[in-house]
């Protein structure tokens, strides 16, 4: 039955109607590329874009890693630079202030010497000038006293004798002088 | 004598008499097989990461099943179902068409029924059964009966929709893959004859036409190549296409 329909098809040669032999290769062929794709070459493939996959992802995961430690380290870095930064500025506001008030200070020290200084001197020159105001006063006393006497002792008509008595008034003058 | 019919069916070589019966056409086709397996086992023997040559290039055929068809057509998950069959179906029509412009073969694997008809069957039985399977209940009814269209209307639509989905598609299926690589290898086949003639029996200045047909011979190869490629790239693409109408939510 078989052989005679191969040979019936053969020799119509209609080529709409198969073969036997010619559907049972066909069929062979199929399945064997079929089964060697399904099993064989489809699932390796898938296998191996799988890990490529993989592998770019664990890349790309690794770097956002890499990059989001290195964002934290410059924002750790910038905040700890802007701390550096304030608290710089503070000491030197503290050292400037402290600055000047030291000299403030000093400059008021300096003022209340001078004042003291100056009021000293001025005691001393005004207790010097009451010392000698009333030494002065005492001697000039004195000395009227004295000149006054002489001129009461003697009499003033005679040159020779006003002139002597001046002289010895300055003779004793000068030997009160010489005695103190 | 111009090329005949019989172009196709070339005298046994092998097992007369058996259904393995072989003759060139056959033997093209095993021998188109096992070229397939061998270059695919060679190209996937050591897969890495980053791939060699080789392995790119399977690579590369196989990303434009599964990207260019299977998944365009069917999404992620169906595509992965059917990528075996589609993938498949690819390659062994591309190879077996490639053939009928490799030298020494020179008659496509395909160009005889039983290639085009088998894998249009599958396609048949495989669309069906994933539709079946999707909607149990609804599947045939929606493509006999589609929903929105008046009931008297059914009347001419049914007989038009089984027409055109259960008869006319596969029969166009097979026959636009196997036409093409008949009338593919007639046509090489005149040319080449037709330059024959022209070149050693044709008289005198006659001869100067083989110049002509030779270069026709020559620029219709080139279009084989082109043919051979486009139907493998078409008939596994309406195969999906079928697949896609079948599983698609809405009818």
């Amino acid at each position: 039955m078989l052989p005679a329909l191969v040979v019936a098809a053969a020799a119509t040669e209609n080529p709409l109607i198969p073969a036997i032999p010619d559907l049972v290769w066909a069929t062979v062929c199929f399945l064997i590329l079929l089964f060697f794709f399904w099993k064989k070459i489809l699932p390796a493939v898938q296998k191996n874009l799988d890990a490529r996959a993989e592998a770019i992802e664990g890349g790309i995961r690794k770097a956002e890693l890499a990059q989001a430690e290195a964002a934290a380290n410059l924002e750790k870095y910038t905040e700890q630079l802007a701390e550096a930064r304030a608290e710089a500025a503070k000491i030197r506001e503290t050292a400037r202030q402290d600055g000047t008030r030291i000299l403030n200070e000093l400059k008021e020290q300096a003022t209340v010497e001078a004042a003291r200084v100056t009021a000293n001197a001025l005691a001393q020159i005004e207790a010097e000038r009451k010392s000698a105001l009333i030494s002065l006063r005492a001697e000039v006393g004195s000395l009227a006293i004295d000149l006054a006497s002489g001129v009461l002792g003697e009499s003033l008509s005679d040159d020779k004798r006003a002139a002597n008595l001046v002289d010895r008034f300055l003779a004793d003058l000068e030997a009160s002088e010489a005695k103190k | 004598m111009g090329p005949t019919i019989a172009e196709f069916f070339p005298p046994v070589v092998l097992f007369a008499g058996t259904p393995f019966e072989l003759n060139r056409v056959m033997l093209i086709r095993i021998i188109t097989t096992l070229v397939i397996v061998l270059l695919f086992w060679l190209g996937t023997r050591r897969m890495t990461l980053v791939p060699s040559r080789g392995q790119s290039l399977v690579e590369i055929g196989l990303n434009f099943v599964r990207v260019g068809i299977a998944e365009d057509l069917l999404g992620k998950k169906d595509g992965r179902r059917f990528l075996p069959l589609l993938t498949t179906f690819f390659f062994m029509i591309l190879a077996m068409n490639l053939t009928g412009t490799v030298p020494l073969m020179n008659i496509a694997g395909t160009s005889v029924i039983g290639v085009p008809l088998l894998l249009a069957a599958i396609a048949y039985v495989t669309w069906i059964y994933a539709g079946l399977k999707k909607h149990p209940g609804t599947f045939l009814r929606n493509a006999l009966f589609p929903p929105g269209v008046p009931w008297v209307l059914y009347i001419i639509v049914t007989p038009i929709e089984i027409l055109s989905t259960f008869i006319v598609r596969p029969v166009t299926h097979t026959l636009r893959l196997l036409m093409n690589m008949i009338v593919g290898h007639l046509l090489l086949v005149l040319f080449f004859l037709a330059t024959q003639f022209f070149f050693f029996e044709a008289p005198g200045l006659f001869k100067l036409f083989g110049v002509g047909t030779l270069a026709f011979g020559f620029v219709f190869t080139l279009f084989e190549l082109l043919v051979a490629t486009l139907q493998a790239y078409v008939f596994t693409i309406l195969t999906a296409v079928y697949l896609q109408l079948a599983l698609a939510d809405e009818h």
